[in-house]
């Protein structure tokens, strides 16, 4: 009796699963769990530029157009578009495209979105720069209307993510959150954009769960019907957490690891660069340096320092220790892989404690002198080791650094109150090429996107010159010599302390495939889980 | 001299020492904390390099492993970190914080502790009740939580450079304050006992003030089993502080206490750098191991109902 009984639960129990699992999944269902050391700033696609936030956010949010495997521009929400003059494009939108919430998506949200992204609030108007207005034509036409013929336009509207109009209306989201100013909206803590994923959950610091948009207008390549992401800060931790299993993919690995992890048998690991350069930037602009013993005036102004500082550095010594060779030192501010990069301009002046002291000297600082240097815990790969190994290289030409490492978040707004007198940065060029990385650090700040990370305050009338003309050069032999100038003229005058290109590589289990993408934008419609 | 020699020769003949020698596992106990302590003050002159001046320590140093192991340099006897700074000079460095943390915090809770005893024992009624009914409560949480907690608000309330400054203070104040409760029950029990004896009777009659009375005739009296407590505390404040540490709320890593070394070779481990926390770690059980033998022998011997 018994017996029957549990064999007729148990017949029962099957067919329900057999049922739940056609009903839930159509072919190979699968849940990609993805582990990475950070989180996300916000659910703001306007707010901050921000690469591991953009990463996210794709999978929700999408643009006009977008990125191929390979970095070609193909379309996305706009099906086709063409040149009515050099400063006139227009874009036909994709009809029949719904956001996640059902509302149609038409041109109003692309004119809304760009009235939303260039406020001066938010931190991504790099992305519509040289755009000067945007117009509906029809519900399913736009014309763009540029200050200038631009080069890269295409490039730079892949991360102009667009939002409903009707959605942010309705929740009182048409400004863009200020981040800085620690503001809160409904758009910054739920998402609702028109792409492959649906963010269902964001707990921050802990997980973001997005499940896969059926409705959506292309088709996932992958089998990832749910993604699960879940910022690890510590390595140790991220490592086993991707050995015992609990997570398929990591994408930010921990350089000691990476031997190791290649050679277990039950993961993989996928080699690639990133388009991200890691540097030092130094505050050029204020009377007084901050959080330093000089009163009444600012070393950081005098060449010959930022030269001493630069030639301290030992870029080998943190290759070959900190990052155990998964860097390439850098002497331009630019990665190879973006259009721009020569490898002639970029090489390393070798290291020379003694130069250093001299030039120090020179400047009148025989015995140096003390600064701060604030860098993020958690973002870079060994961001705070190379920041304390920096310490210990200015050490020895005399000067005494502070460092005051702490977690992206909070170092991201400290930085952006321009309340430091030295930081460390990455920069990551999502349109791969040279001028965003330009426009963004060295170009003197005026609103919008010039200068928007140009944190030191570098002022220079040539080099915004230089920059100004390469955002509407269309020529390309001669747009190629105006950034190798400006890359020249900044490297030269030592604006900024570039430490090195970062490799990345992922590692993920043995079942799992997908495709390794330098601009640090994982996407998970590629990811097959077998 | 005479004199001199007689007392020696009485302190070598009193309970305690003969208990002492009759022992060899507190002897080696002994040695141990004596060595850690001498190692941890005078880190300075004794240890073979200064891990904290960034000018002498070198990158390219960096994760150099023991010097009998292949690849080590007799220059690091123990190792490098990941910065190339010299294990056993930052073990040392690192223990002085972890000692000091350890003694100072015990010392806070102890007086603490002890006064709120007395003035709950000697006075009694509400007071008596007020005080041992906040130890109540303060006993159903984990101390480590009440350090937590106190940790917490002190970064929360202080700017972040400051909060760097004072971390130390802070740490010794959460630390002290999450373990008083037990001084304090301690002396309140021995307080009721003593009170009532004719002696206290007598202070009071010829017209000792109550304060008097508490500091100059009970405190003395009570304060056997307090140092019992004080002692093996030291070894769990340590273990707290090294648990904060771990954590990355104790000590900023610019002034690294044992716990907060451990924490940092945690990320090495994985890789095969086994040395960066694993030392640490040695030197921290030997530390507390040492202390708490040290402090068991003590209860044992100055227990009169053991003997």
């Amino acid at each position: 009796m018994n017996m029957k009984i549990s064999r007729l639960f148990s017949a029962v129990a099957f067919a329900t699963a057999v049922a739940s699992s056609i009903a839930a999944a159509p072919s190979h269902a699968a849940t990609l769990r993805w582990g990475a050391q950070n989180d996300i700033l916000t659910l703001d696609p306007h707010s901050q530029n921000h690469a591991t936030t953009h990463g996210l956010l794709q999978h929700s949010y999408e643009g006009l157009v977008r990125y191929t495997k390979d970095f070609k521009v193909e379309p996305a929400l706009a099906t086709s578009w063409q040149q009515v003059s050099p400063t006139q494009w227009r874009f036909t939108l994709r009809k029949g495209v719904k956001f996640h919430d059902g509302t149609p998506f038409t041109a109003d949200d692309v004119v809304f979105s760009y009235g939303r992204i260039i406020q001066p609030q938010g931190t991504n108007q790099i992305y519509v720069s040289g755009v000067k207005e945007v117009k509906k034509v029809d519900d399913h036409t736009v014309e763009m209307v540029l200050s200038g013929p631009n080069p890269v336009l295409l490039r730079l509207l892949v991360d102009f993510r667009i939002m409903s109009k009707a959605w942010s209306v309705k929740n009182k989201s048409e400004n863009v959150q200020n981040y800085v100013a620690k503001e809160e909206s409904f758009a910054s803590r739920n998402a609702n954009g028109t792409g492959p994923y649906i963010i269902k959950l964001w707990e921050p610091d802990k997980r973001i769960v997005m499940a896969a948009n059926t409705a959506w207008w292309d088709k996932i390549e992958g089998n990832a019907t749910e993604v699960i992401y879940t910022p690890i800060k510590a390595d140790a931790t991220r490592v086993s957490a991707l050995l015992a299993g609990d997570v398929d993919l990591v994408t930010d690995l921990p350089t000691q690891d990476v031997t190791r992890l290649r050679s277990d048998p039950k993961l993989k690991v996928l080699d690639g660069h990133e388009v991200r350069t890691i540097f030092i930037g130094m505050d050029q602009f204020s009377q007084e340096l901050l959080y330093s013993n000089i009163k009444g005036k600012n070393p950081f102004k005098d060449m010959r320092v930022r030269k001493a500082l630069n030639m301290a550095v030992d870029r080998e010594a943190i290759k070959r220790i900190t990052m155990r060779g998964l860097s390439i030192p850098a002497a331009i501010m630019v990665a190879p892989g973006v259009h721009g990069h020569n490898a002639d301009m970029d090489k390393v002046v070798p290291v020379d404690v003694e130069g250093a002291k001299k030039l120090l000297t020179e400047a009148g600082y025989p015995a140096g002198f003390e600064f701060g240097l604030d860098c993020p815990n958690n973002r870079y790969v060994n961001d705070e080791e190379i920041c304390q190994a920096l310490v210990g290289m200015w050490a020895r030409v005399g000067m005494k650094v502070k460092l005051n490492a702490q977690p992206m978040a909070s170092f991201i707004s400290k930085i952006q109150k321009l309340d430091h007198s030295a930081y460390m940065l990455g920069w990551g060029v999502a349109t791969f090429d040279a001028n965003y990385t330009l426009q963004s650090l060295m170009r003197t700040k005026t609103t919008g996107a010039d200068g928007s990370f140009n944190l030191g305050r570098i002022s220079d009338a040539k080099l915004d010159a230089l920059i100004d003309s390469a955002k509407t050069e269309t020529d390309v032999p001669k747009r190629d010599a105006l950034l190798r100038e400006a890359l020249t003229i900044t490297r030269d005058n030592y604006y900024y302390v570039p430490l090195h290109h970062q490799l990345r590589p992922w590692a993920m289990k043995r079942n799992v495939s997908t495709i390794h993408k330098a601009d640090d934008r994982p996407e998970s419609r590629f990811a097959r889980i077998e | 001299m005479s004199a001199a020699a007689g007392r020696l020769r009485r302190a070598w003949d009193h309970d305690l020492a003969w208990s002492f020698r009759r022992s060899p596992v507190v002897i080696v106990a002994a040695l141990l904390t004596l060595v850690c302590v001498c190692g941890a003050v005078f880190a300075p002159w004794l240890a073979p390099h200064n891990p904290f001046d960034s000018g002498t320590v070198n990158l390219t140093d960096g994760f150099t492993p023991p010097a009998w192991s292949q690849g080590g340099k007799s220059r690091f006897l123990l190792g490098t970190d990941d910065q190339g700074r010299d294990l056993l000079s930052t073990i040392m460095y690192g223990s002085r914080i972890s000692l000091a943390v350890g003694v100072a915090s015990v010392l806070f809770s102890m007086v603490l502790g002890v006064t709120l005893g007395l003035i709950s024992g000697y006075v009694g009624g509400k007071v008596d009740a007020f005080i041992m009914r906040v130890a109540d409560i303060q006993l159903s949480f984990p101390p480590i939580l009440i350090a937590l907690l106190i940790d917490g608000v002190a970064r929360i309330v202080l700017p972040r450079e400051a909060h760097d400054q004072i971390a130390i203070y802070v740490l010794i104040l959460a630390i002290g304050v999450s373990s008083w409760v037990q001084y304090a029950r301690t002396v309140r029990g021995s307080t009721l006992v003593e009170r009532n004896k004719e002696y206290v009777q007598a202070a009071r009659v010829i017209g000792r003030s109550q304060a008097s009375i508490m500091l100059s005739h009970v405190l003395p009296n009570v304060m056997g089993p307090v140092l019992v407590i004080a002692t093996i505390h030291i070894a769990t404040a340590i273990i707290t502080e090294a648990t904060l540490s771990f954590l990355g709320v104790g000590v900023p890593a610019t002034q690294p206490s044992l716990g907060t070394l451990i924490r940092v070779g945690n990320d090495f481990l994985l890789s095969g750098e086994w040395w960066i926390t694993v030392f640490p770690g040695a030197a921290l059980i030997v530390l507390v191991l040492s202390v708490n033998l040290l402090g068991d022998w003590l209860r044992d011997a100055l227990n009169p109902k053991l003997r």
